[in-house]
Order: C-alpha cells, then sequence, then structure tokens
C-alpha cells in the first residue's frame, strides 16, 4: 500500500491537557497510516493513550483535552482543521465509531430498527421502506437472526454481544472509509469476542473500509490486524506488520509485552515480567520514557529521545536500532 | 487427584429467589421464580494445587466461589473443607478457627480495600479479627513482612490505597488475605482489571507464593490462557452446571465436552496457525428458564433428542468427568470430524 494514498494519515500528533499543575501531553508526535481495507491494531498499557488518539482524530476530546499539533487526513482531504459541522458530517459519514460499551452509542428509547433507519435516511436519499430494507440486510449481515423481526424491538431486549454488533452495523450503515474501533470487544465473552473480531475484518476487506482496531489484547490484534502500533507513554514505540511485532518485537517495550502474555500451549513455569509500572503524565522520564524499565538501556538512553527508526520490517523508537551513530552520539 | 484434598465440593447447588414483588405475584397469580445459578457441581482441590473455573459470564463461576467462602449458604450439597463439612461445623470459636484458614482475593482492588484507612490498617485487619496478635508493634512487623512477601514495601504501610497503581492494590490485597495464614485461597477474576505486563507480574507473585507457602487455590477468569498458566486442574461450566472437569493440561489438548471445544477453539490465535474452527454459533439462554435435558442443546451442534430432554449426567473418561449424552453413547468423535470435514472455508 506505499504508492497508494492511504485512507487515513497522522502526522505529528499532539494532545494536551492544560491542568493547574501544567500541561500534560498525552498523545507525543504520533504518526501512522491505515490503508484501504488495512486493519491497523493499536496496543499498550492502560494509560498509554490510545483512546485519546483514537478521540482526538474524530475530535471528541473531552474539554480540557486540545490537539497541540499535526495533522490527520482522510483521503487526501485534512479533516483536522475543519469547522465542528463540518467535522460532525464526517463523523457520521465517512469515519464510524464502535466503543466498548455498546449502551452509550445505543439510544435506550428508541427502537433499533429507527436509529439505523434515521441514521442511513440523514445520509442517503432513500425512502423510509428502502432504508429499512437496507437496515434489515445490515442486521443479517452482521449476524443477528431474525433480523425482520428483531429490528422492531429495543437496545434492552438484545444481550450484550448482539447489542456490540447492532453497534457495529450503526457504524457501517453509511458505508464509512474509516472505522475507529476503541476495545470493542473487551466486555464480551470469548465466544462472542470471535464473531465480532471475523464480522469487523471480514467487512473491512468487503467494504473496502480502513479500521483502526484499539485494544489491550494481543490475541484479538494477531486474529485481526495486519499492521500494529505499540504505545507506550504517549508515544508510538513501535510499529510493523502483525507477525513481526509478535513474533520479533524490535523495542524492548514490545518484547516485554508480548512475554507477559499467557498463552494456551506454553507451559512456562513464569511468565517474562516488565519491572515497575507506566510513568504518569506528570513525570515522564527524559530521554527514552522506557528507560527505567528497560533491561537494555544504554548510555544514551536517559538523555536524549529516540524517533522511530528502521528496525528490520518495523520501526522502533529504540536506540539499539541506530546503526547510524551508535555511541558516537555520546 | 490422589493427595488428600483441601477441598471438596459436594453436588453444590445455589438457587436465588428472583420472584417478582408479592403484590404483582398476588395480582397476577405468578409464583415464586428461581434462578439456579449453581446446579449440582462437585469437585476437589488437591492440596498445593490450582483449580479453575472458567465458563461464559453469568455461568456460575462467582457463585461457587462464594458458596466456598461461606458467603452463601448452599441450597444443596456441601462443601468440605480439609474433612470438615462445613455446615455440622459446631460453634463459633470451631467455624473461626476453619474461616482464618482459607481466604477470598476478589476482581476489583479498586472496591475492595477501604479507601479511608491506612494499607498498614487494611492488612492488619484480619490479624486482629482472628485474635492471631494483639501486641501493636508486632502486627506492624507482621504487616511488613507481609507487605515484602508481595514484593512492596515495609514502608508503603503508611500509605492510603488511593496512592497505589492497580497492580499495586491488588498485592496489598493478596497481602490482606494472607495476613491469616490462610492454607487455600479463592481468587475471583483477580487479574482481569490489570494491565497484561501487570498481570503477569501477579500471576508470577502468585504461582511464587504457591511454592514458598503451600498454598491451595480455587482461581476464577474468563481469560483462558492465564487459565492455562496457572493451572492444575480445570472445570468448565455452563449454565450453573459443571460440564467437563479434569487435569487441566489433558482438557486443553483433547478436550471432551462439545461446549468445552467451542470455548477452546475461540481462543485468540496468538500463533497465527490459521487453523479451522467449528463456527461458535448462539448466546447463553436465561438461567431463569434454561433449556431443559442438556442445557447446552440449542447451541449444541451434535444435540438430538435425548439431549432435548434427559440431563446428562458425569461420566468418567481417566481422570476426567464429562456430562455430554454423545461422549456417553461413543458417537462424539465421529460427528466431530464430519462436522470439521463440512466446516465451510470461510470460517478457517
Ligand atoms: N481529562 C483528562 N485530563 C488529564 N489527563 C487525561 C484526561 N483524559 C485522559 N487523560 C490522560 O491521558 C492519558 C491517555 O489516556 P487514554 O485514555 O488514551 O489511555 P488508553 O491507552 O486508552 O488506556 P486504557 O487502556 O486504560 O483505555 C492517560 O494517562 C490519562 O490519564
Ligand atoms: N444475589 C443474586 N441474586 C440473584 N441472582 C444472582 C445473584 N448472584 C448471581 N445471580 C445470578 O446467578 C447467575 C450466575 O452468576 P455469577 O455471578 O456466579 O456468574 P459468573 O460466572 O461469575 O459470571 P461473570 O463471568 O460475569 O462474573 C447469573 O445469572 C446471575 O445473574
Ligand atoms: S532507547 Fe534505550 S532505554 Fe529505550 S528502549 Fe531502547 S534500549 Fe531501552
Ligand atoms: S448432551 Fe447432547 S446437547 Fe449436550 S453437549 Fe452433549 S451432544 Fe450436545
Ligand atoms: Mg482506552
Ligand atoms: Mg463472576
Amino acid at each position: 500500500m506505499a504508492d497508494k494514498r492511504p485512507v487515513l494519515d497522522v502526522r505529528n500528533l499532539r494532545v494536551e491537557f492544560p491542568t493547574r499543575r501544567g500541561t500534560l501531553t498525552a498523545v507525543d508526535d504520533v504518526s501512522f497510516q491505515v490503508g484501504e481495507g488495512e486493519v491497523l491494531g493499536v496496543v499498550g498499557e492502560s494509560g498509554a493513550g490510545k483512546s485519546i488518539t483514537g478521540t482526538a482524530i474524530i475530535r471528541l476530546l473531552e474539554p480540557p483535552g486540545r490537539i497541540a499539533g499535526g495533522e490527520v487526513w482522510l483521503d487526501g482531504e485534512r479533516i483536522d482543521n475543519l469547522t465542528a459541522e463540518q467535522m460532525r458530517r464526517v463523523r457520521g459519514k465517512r469515519i464510524g465509531m464502535v466503543f466498548q460499551d455498546p449502551l452509550t452509542s445505543l439510544n435506550p428509547l428508541y427502537t433499533v430498527g429507527r436509529q439505523l433507519t434515521e441514521t442511513i435516511m440523514t445520509h442517503q436519499e432513500l425512502t423510509e421502506t428502502q432504508a429499512r430494507k437496507h437496515a434489515i440486510d445490515l442486521l443479517g449481515e452482521v449476524g443477528i437472526p431474525a433480523a425482520d423481526v428483531r429490528i422492531d424491538q429495543y437496545p434492552h431486549q438484545f444481550s450484550g454481544g448482539m447489542r456490540q454488533r447492532v453497534v457495529i452495523a450503526l457504524a457501517l450503515c453509511v458505508n464509512p472509509r474509516m472505522i475507529i474501533a476503541d476495545e470493542p470487544t473487551t466486555a464480551l465473552d470469548v465466544s462472542i469476542q470471535a464473531q465480532i473480531i471475523k464480522l469487523l475484518k471480514r467487512l473491512c476487506e468487503e467494504h473496502g473500509a480502513a479500521v483502526m482496531l484499539i485494544t489491550h489484547d494481543m490475541g484479538v490484534i494477531a486474529e485481526t490486524a495486519d499492521r500494529v502500533a505499540v504505545m507506550y507513554a504517549g508515544r508510538i514505540a513501535e510499529i510493523g506488520p502483525v507477525a513481526e511485532v509478535i513474533r520479533n518485537a524490535k523495542h524492548p517495550y514490545t518484547e516485554g509485552l508480548m512475554g507477559s502474555i499467557p498463552v494456551v500451549g506454553h507451559d512456562l513455569a513464569r511468565l517474562t515480567q516488565i519491572e515497575g509500572s507506566m510513568p504518569r503524565l506528570t513525570e515522564i522520564p527524559t530521554g527514552c520514557a522506557f528507560h527505567p524499565r528497560c533491561p537494555k538501556r544504554f548510555g544514551r538512553c536517559d538523555k536524549q529521545r529516540p524517533e522511530l527508526m528502521q528496525a528490520g520490517a518495523s520501526r522502533a523508537a529504540c536506540w539499539l536500532h541506530d546503526t547510524a551513530h551508535a555511541e558516537a552520539a555520546e | 487427584m490422589s493427595a488428600p484434598p483441601i477441598l471438596q465440593v459436594d453436588g453444590l447447588s445455589k438457587a436465588f429467589d428472583v420472584s417478582a414483588p408479592i403484590l404483582r405475584r398476588l395480582l397476577h397469580g405468578e409464583g415464586r421464580t428461581y434462578l439456579r445459578a449453581v446446579d449440582g457441581v462437585s469437585f476437589e482441590i488437591p492440596k498445593g494445587k490450582t483449580v479453575s473455573l472458567v465458563g461464559e459470564s453469568g455461568c456460575g463461576k462467582s457463585t461457587v466461589a462464594r458458596l466456598v467462602v461461606g458467603l452463601y449458604t448452599p441450597t444443596e450439597g456441601k462443601v468440605v473443607f480439609d474433612g470438615h463439612d462445613m455446615a455440622q461445623v459446631q460453634g463459633r470459636a470451631e467455624m473461626a478457627k476453619l474461616r482464618r484458614r482459607f481466604q477470598m482475593i476478589f476482581q476489583d482492588p479498586y472496591a475492595s480495600l477501604n479507601p479511608r484507612w491506612r494499607v498498614l490498617d487494611i492488612i492488619a485487619e484480619p490479624i486482629r479479627a482472628h485474635g492471631l496478635m494483639s501486641d501493636d508493634t508486632a502486627i506492624a512487623r507482621r504487616v511488613g513482612e507481609l507487605l515484602e512477601q508481595v514484593r512492596l514495601s515495609a514502608k508503603d504501610g503508611e500509605k492510603f490505597p488511593h496512592e497505589f497503581s492497580g497492580g499495586q492494590r491488588q498485592r496489598i490485597s493478596i497481602a490482606r488475605a494472607l495476613a491469616s495464614n490462610p492454607e487455600f485461597l479463592v481468587c475471583d477474576e483477580p487479574t482481569s482489571a490489570l494491565d497484561v505486563s501487570v498481570q503477569a507480574q501477579i500471576l508470577n507473585l502468585m504461582k511464587d507464593l504457591q511454592t514458598e507457602l503451600g498454598l491451595s487455590y480455587l482461581f476464577i477468569s474468563h481469560d483462558l490462557a492465564v487459565v492455562y498458566h496457572i493451572s492444575d486442574y480445570l472445570g468448565v461450566m455452563y449454565l450453573g452446571r459443571l460440564v467437563e472437569v479434569g487435569p487441566a493440561r489433558e482438557i486443553f489438548r483433547d478436550p471432551q465436552h462439545p461446549y468445552t471445544r467451542m470455548l477452546l477453539d475461540a481462543i485468540p490465535d496468538l500463533e497465527m496457525t490459521g487453523k479451522k474452527r467449528i463456527p461458535v454459533a448462539g448466546e447463553v439462554p436465561s438461567p431463569i428458564a434454561p433449556p431443559p435435558g442438556c442445557h447446552f442443546h440449542p447451541r449444541c451442534p451434535f444435540a438430538n433428542e435425548r439431549c432435548r430432554t434427559e440431563t446428562p449426567l458425569p461420566v468418567h473418561i481417566g481422570e476426567r468427568d464429562v456430562r455430554c449424552h454423545a461422549v456417553e453413547e461413543g458417537r462424539l468423535e465421529a460427528e466431530v470430524a464430519a462436522a470439521k470435514a463440512k466446516a465451510p472455508a470461510a470460517v478457517a
């Protein structure tokens, strides 16, 4: 996809939270692209900045959070400087969103069918009957049995997994170019989780949409994503093809993260353990933010901040991969 | 399971009364409604071993845990702790002596610690409650030891819970659970609220403590990889019933019950082998009106008429107990092979 124009192009994104104790930088100089039909997984520990990155792209940051730098491009058009009204249209039509809790995305007072048909009709020139037919088809497509009956029911009459599928149908009903899914399966059982993942993947292939899938579940990423971005303390620590990142991690943080995940079939007495915990935003270490926990740190790590650099098929923000001027910069 | 068990659970059931308010029942002529959260569950935990319970949300795992530690009274069946039938224990003193020997750790390290108490007092509480020590300096010394045992610092006793991260708070809960020198811990989703890296720290700690102190665990989780890592034995629950129980490695390698097979098939494949799966169908039915016969029959590709009417009883296969007619009739393997051959390529 290198030669093709990416669907989503995020350049040097920076998100700040002004607080009484100074300005916190929750997302710091983050750049990545997602291509057509591609699923980019975004992983990292709690507080790494995954959700803030997603909400900044769709401009739903809660105040006082604000985009303090960088650009966001959708299909070759810059969208981070659009007016609120223009952005609302982009959100409804060109970017679909799926959040962890399906109840926040569904109105409990309206039937599932009404919510779907209304959304479809605001974005497409269709009669109510046509929109309803389209809605039933979509519910069928996301695996809701007897969709023609279920369509007239209210969200509370659906199970958790079915509600999440309705939210996906809602996000898809306008054929968006980009889908941002934040922990879409975290609240669900493994069996239902597997259904949702397959569904997202298939829809992305069939509709040619680009997907940004935020989760801390590496299993979900392994099954779904084409590429993965690993975030640490507001920055991308490593980004690359999914198999590379999982099997052949280049950043010591990714390595630690992968080792700490138990795997069915791997008989280990102990799991690899990353000592310590992620820093608070108020006390991000100098140089490489991971250096206090890094088993491989060396001379320059606590002084100079590494940018993403080529490391095999991936890119990693780690001085170990600085072939140009190794220790010379000391 | 040859070692003498620390815990035996025998035919354990719990029915909750979920009836409508009395007035509505009288007006509409409705009877009482019961929800059978746990239905005839039997298993045992050998000393020094870990038994895990898995199953979809609402299948009754937490209810079993609460029955075991005495937070609920069984509707039927018994809990036998180190040879003592808990329902037959005479007198408060006798009960207190037994209760000291098992403790429970909960999922939410935020909710289970009193925010207004210092960590020292939180951990000392069981020591004081069980009257294990009375001298304050001795208690403080013991709390310091416990904090170090869970790899925190003795100085952390002065702090309040909000000064700690999620993983550190879960360590504090573990230290508190260890304060009364228990031999047996019931852990209900102890790492589900934590990041994978913090989870690894806690799982390692739990294993180390098991080796150091000879602890036995009843472990509950919906994360099958975590369960694989920590368990010696495994019980798979479906709508209140234990459908398969036996040595964990064996079940993972060669699951018998159709529900166990489905559950293991749904594990995301971190190895990316692209193995072929039987598609997962349907959702968990209502526990208030579970399907008759085998509860799993509406979702089971191998169900027949007998499954729809007759409740399967446990069948012993080696060290395993499985509740499934098809397994008992010996028709399952052939039918699974046929289903796999037929499975559409799209589910690969
Ligand atoms: N309103 C706010 N004020 C100050 N800081 C905030 C605010 N909202 C979020 N943050 C901080 O921004 C950082 C990134 O948060 P974000 O929600 O993106 O994390 P995440 O990677 O999605 O984590 P999780 O896995 O827990 O969802 C966190 O450190 C968080 O504390
Ligand atoms: N106090 C109660 N009163 C009525 N019903 C209850 C009560 N506690 C649990 N239940 C019901 O019993 C069933 C089993 O619940 P339980 O909490 O044991 O499930 P679980 O397997 O732990 O699920 P999860 O994985 O979601 O924690 C559920 O249907 C639940 O709604
Ligand atoms: S830059 Fe240094 S401290 Fe940071 S991850 Fe690489 S080796 Fe470790
Ligand atoms: S008893 Fe019948 S329905 Fe139940 S799991 Fe076995 S084959 Fe399936
Ligand atoms: Mg988040
Ligand atoms: Mg539970």
